[in-house]
């Protein structure tokens, strides 16, 4: 034949679809705390556990959902465990090393990780205070990254046997 | 073989809404066990049907083991599936004698996307799909070659329509009802040839959950238990233009292997989102309209909730058993584009 017609070994067949997701009442009262400035958990009416975030806006444990109530948590928190990161990895924003922790903030019985800074990561421990810094005002939205890390707060350490129910 | 039947339900259907899908699922999840008298603990095996494109998020389904208050660990299982099909994976689970009761429950928040052009990303992606098609007019082409082929009329599916939504206002969850006359509907325009508005379902977000239950379980839950007889379900091929449209081949196969002719059928609840695929699927299954009560619930043509609507129709068919108005009935349900693959579930009350 002289008209052969090679394989076909590759086609693009581009796909959108546009979802318009929603946070749930629950949820949506802890984003618009964050706009304020504010920490909003929320409490099961079951196991009494506070919940921050307040995901999905139910308690997994029990499988009921949250009271409408707010809980105002923090702003200072506990760090229950962490991580130093030592590896550059493509698109890091931070030089390593740098510290992930696991905080519990204040009325909060589950944490949540954020970045630690200010501080040595060879400083770092369990059971240490720490305060959240907070972007420019002008900067915030209904998102965590207003606070841009925590950082020791100088009060004194907590013992394991405070937090050890929340790890 | 063990005797299994269903033995409670619950519904929820509304056109939008905010809430999570988990914020969803709870109330209807504690509706169901509420009716079935049945405590979380005493749940053996948890089931789950719905699909991840659909919400838009990958491993949604995951997060929903959180409605079920997973602590201490709970025995649990998914199907990227209607509900009907989890109820499907819940019987067997039940045969094996690893579980004496089960929860089946199938989720979907229709309002999150256009569903329609959702739908239409489940065909073969490299010929079918970038065609860039969408639901109504793959079902407007099915229902086309069946008004061609003089299978069905345009009235017949108006019908359907006034049927279904007088139905509806006995139907708490139903999102359209009311009184119409066929003639009122065949005089509207038609939104995609040959489809008038009448023919395409109302999208709903919402949940169904189900309790099943083997044996004296079944008898100590319900006084009327919805005894599973048969239940089978088959596939067709992929590609919208290499099967029998019409025939529905997948529905007449799983049909039979239910026995579905050997008896009277009081009620029918078919999965039919389209007024023509009710018609079809009725064709297939060998349903006598003038003995058959068909969607006395409305169907999903009023309320449909996606991945929940063919679960609901098992449920909705039980019920009828539950209640005392009928002793053999038919639960049906579908996925994939134009019909392609058929759920049938035969129950009875004694």
């Amino acid at each position: 034949m002289s008209n052969e017609a090679e394989d076909v070994l590759r086609i693009r067949t581009p796909i959108g679809v546009d979802y318009a997701w929603s946070a749930g009442r629950r949820s949506s009262a802890y984003l618009n705390g964050l706009l304020e400035g504010r920490l909003i958990g929320k409490r099961c009416p079951s196991c009494t556990r506070v919940y921050f975030p307040p995901r999905n806006g139910n308690c997994p444990m029990c499988g009921v959902l949250l009271v409408d109530d707010d809980v105002e948590v923090g702003p200072n928190g506990t760090v229950t465990t962490f991580c130093v990161v030592n590896v550059p990895f493509l698109g890091q924003k931070i030089t390593p090393p740098y510290v992930a922790a696991t905080i519990l903030l204040d009325g909060a019985d589950i944490g949540m990780q954020h970045l630690l800074q200010e501080v040595d990561a060879a400083d770092v421990r369990m059971g240490m205070r720490v305060e959240p810094v907070w972007a420019p005002r002008e900067d915030w939205g209904p998102t965590m990254e207003n606070i841009t890390h925590f950082r020791p707060s100088g009060e004194p350490d907590v013992d394991f046997t405070d937090y050890a129910g929340q790890l | 073989m063990r005797d299994v039947a269903v033995v409670a339900s619950a519904h929820s259907a509304v056109s939008a809404t905010t809430d999570t899908p988990i914020e969803l699922l709870i109330p209807v999840i504690n509706e169901a066990l509420a009716n079935a008298g049945l405590e979380r603990r005493e749940v053996d095996f948890w089931c789950h049907g719905s699909c991840d494109y659909l919400v838009g998020q990958p491993f949604s389904f995951v997060s929903a083991v959180d409605a079920l208050g997973a602590w201490p660990p709970i025995v649990e299982s998914h199907v990227e599936m209607d509900g009907a099909w989890a109820l499907y994976e819940a019987w067997i689970k039940i045969q094996t004698g690893e579980a004496d009761t089960a929860l089946v429950f199938g989720n979907g928040k229709s309002s999150v996307a256009d569903m329609f052009r959702v739908m239409a990303l489940q065909l073969d992606p490299y010929v079918e799909a970038p065609l860039g098609t969408d639901q109504i007019a793959l079902a407007g082409l099915q229902a086309r070659m069946a008004l061609d082929a003089g299978v069905i009329t345009e009235r017949d599916m108006a019908e359907v329509a006034a049927r279904s939504r007088r139905d509806a206002l006995a139907n708490p969850v139903a999102l359209v009802s009311g009184e119409v006359s066929v003639d009122d509907l065949l005089a509207a325009d038609k939104v995609r040839d040959p489809l008038r508005a009448h023919d395409i379902p109302a999208m709903g977000d919402g949940v169904t959950a189900v309790v099943i239950a083997a044996g004296d379980r079944a008898r100590s839950l319900a006084s009327r238990p919805a005894w599973i007889r048969a239940i089978d379900h088959r596939i067709d091929a992929q590609r919208i233009g290499g099967r029998d449209l019409i025939g529905v081949p997948s529905a007449v196969a799983a049909a039979e292997r239910c026995g579905v002719g050997g008896d009277r059928i009081d009620v029918a609840e078919i999965h039919a989102p389209f007024t023509h695929e009710e018609l079809l699927v009725g064709r297939a299954l060998g349903i006598d309209a003038a003995t058959t009560r068909i969607n006395p619930s409305g169907g999903a043509l009023v309320s449909n909730v996606l991945m929940a609507a063919g679960l609901a129709r098992i449920a909705r068919a039980a019920e009828t058993v539950l209640d005392g108005t009928a002793d053999r009935v038919i639960g049906h349900a579908t996925q994939g584009p134009c019909l392609q693959q058929n759920l049938v579930c035969v129950m009875e009350g004694a």
